[in-house]
């Protein structure tokens, strides 16, 4: 049901388009990172971090929006939470960003080193799958369905072992070829970064669940 | 509808109906309130909150054509029946105070000792309950050197504290208030509410109140109700931020049509 007052309305949906709007900016960073990884595209890597910066605009521009309507119209119930939330989201999206900068900068070290093909390909795959979930959990957003957020937490499992896969590959091309390590420890650090952004997906998609059903699925069993 | 660990009930509904003649208003309400706890009741206009207060006291009584069915039990005293408990007895037990502020015509001592002198208290003890009862009104500071002032020549605000005191003066277990800070400014009304929050631990006080984040702010309990029933009633904690009831979410984030 619409609130009595269109214009509170108005700006309930101005946020919730905002934060969707920011993941499809980071969205586009973390694809176009691993692009620059996998094909050493030093050029696209420097492109791709610029755009790091309309991130940040966005972070500073949806946490003032969250402080007006908490001061001028004192959300309560499921507004307050999508309030909250967006200021938690924020964060989480702000965040990778600077992940795929790092990426970027994995991109620039290997710039000039040779394709590895199986190696490249498990990392697009991963690229690929952290992307996915990032635009899962921003949909299970913006249709406040939990169900679809549950899916992100399942992708996750599987970004974690592609992750591991990864890394055993790796480990075993530096035993084989030791003078090799600086190139595959590059690779690794962007294999670990695709993986930290499956992590902030998996709040994403956790912090929507607390959106929706009030129910916070936060550091099961890791409580004090 | 079940009280918080540790909280018990100080009223208990049971099935109150309600009818103005033949009207009927409030339907089969079942509501725990809990003891020395502040609960607020909330909901659109007309929706029987303040018909439901009114049977706590039996105000209706005073009008004719006006009945209740159902219980109220306030300890082991069904208030609704006026055969269980005389009026008297049972307003000292179950204080008001109301929306606009109603001193009477007298001096600001005699106000607060008015109900004291019904109940035959007099002397030294009569004097120590009024400077007590306008201690725990938070006026005493101000009203101290002008108690025999007529009540009327105090602001809106200390008005309503010292409706506030005289119905402490007389110590009841339950204290109502039916909007006391809607004809307030926000400094009186927050000194009403800050008093509300002392009560807590002392006094049962029921708050009714038209304004939400008033209800958020100064309440342990929060009821809201709808079209003469009691839609929810829980924590205000959970009220405000998970509420079971669709109802009550679309009516306290504004959804209402």
């Amino acid at each position: 049901m619409m609130h009595t007052d269109r214009t509170y309305e108005a700006e309930l949906l101005a946020l919730r388009d905002r934060l969707v709007d920011m993941v499809g900016q980071v969205e586009l960073m973390v694809t176009e990172a691993v692009k620059a990884v996998v094909e050493r595209d030093a050029q696209l890597a420097r492109e791709t971090i610029r755009l790091d910066r309309r991130v940040n605009r966005a972070e500073v521009e949806i946490d003032e929006a969250c402080m007006l309507l908490l001061a001028r119209r004192q959300p309560v119930a499921s507004d307050l939470r999508l309030v909250t939330t967006a200021l938690k989201m924020v964060t989480d999206i702000e965040r990778i960003g600077d992940v795929a900068v790092n990426l970027c900068e994995r991109a620039l070290d290997l710039a000039g080193e040779p394709p590895i093909p199986v190696i490249d390909e498990a990392l697009q795959a991963l690229g690929l799958l952290a992307a996915a979930m990032l635009r899962k959990a921003i949909e299970a957003f913006a249709e406040r369905d939990a169900e679809k957020a549950e899916v992100v937490l399942d992708m996750d499992d599987d970004a974690d072992e592609r992750y591991h896969q990864i890394v055993r590959a790796l480990a075993q091309r530096i035993r084989d070829d030791p003078d090799k390590v600086e190139q595959n420890v590059a690779l690794q650090s962007a294999a670990k970064q695709l993986e930290r952004i499956g992590d902030h997906a998996t709040n994403l998609a956790e912090q929507v669940i607390l959106l929706v059903r009030g129910q916070d699925l936060r550091h099961q069993g890791k409580l004090a | 509808m079940a009280l918080k660990p540790g909280d018990t009930a100080r009223i208990t509904v049971q099935d109150l109906s309600f009818f103005y003649g033949n009207t009927r208003v409030l339907h089969d309400n079942c509501l725990d309130i809990a003891d020395k706890r502040i609960t607020a009741f909330i909901g659109p206009s007309g929706c029987g909150k303040s018909t439901h207060i009114r049977t706590y006291n039996r105000m209706f009584a005073l009008y004719p054509g006006q009945r209740a069915t159902g219980s109220v039990q306030l300890g082991d005293v069904n208030v609704l029946d006026p055969k269980a408990i005389h009026d008297i007895a049972l307003r000292s037990r179950v204080g008001m105070v109301f929306q606009k502020p109603t001193p009477f015509p007298m001096a600001i001592f005699d106000n607060v000792a008015f109900g004291l002198k019904l109940l035959g208290i007099s002397g030294a003890e009569l004097e120590d309950r009024v400077v007590a009862a306008l201690k725990n009104a938070a006026l005493w500071d101000e009203v101290k050197d002008r108690l025999k002032e007529s009540g009327l020549m105090l602001s809106g605000g200390q008005q309503q504290r010292l409706c506030i005191a005289r119905a402490l003066a007389v110590e009841p277990d339950v204290l109502l208030l039916d909007e006391p800070a809607s004809a307030l400014d926000p400094i009186a009304t927050a000194r009403i509410e800050e008093l509300v929050q002392e009560m807590r631990g002392r006094y049962t006080v029921v708050i009714v109140t038209h304004n939400l984040q008033q209800a958020a702010r100064v309440s342990d309990y929060t009821t809201f109700f709808y079209l003469g029933r009691v839609i929810e009633h829980g924590p205000t904690d959970l009220i405000f931020t998970r509420p079971t009831e669709q109802r009550t979410e679309d009516y306290i984030t504004g959804r209402f049509g």
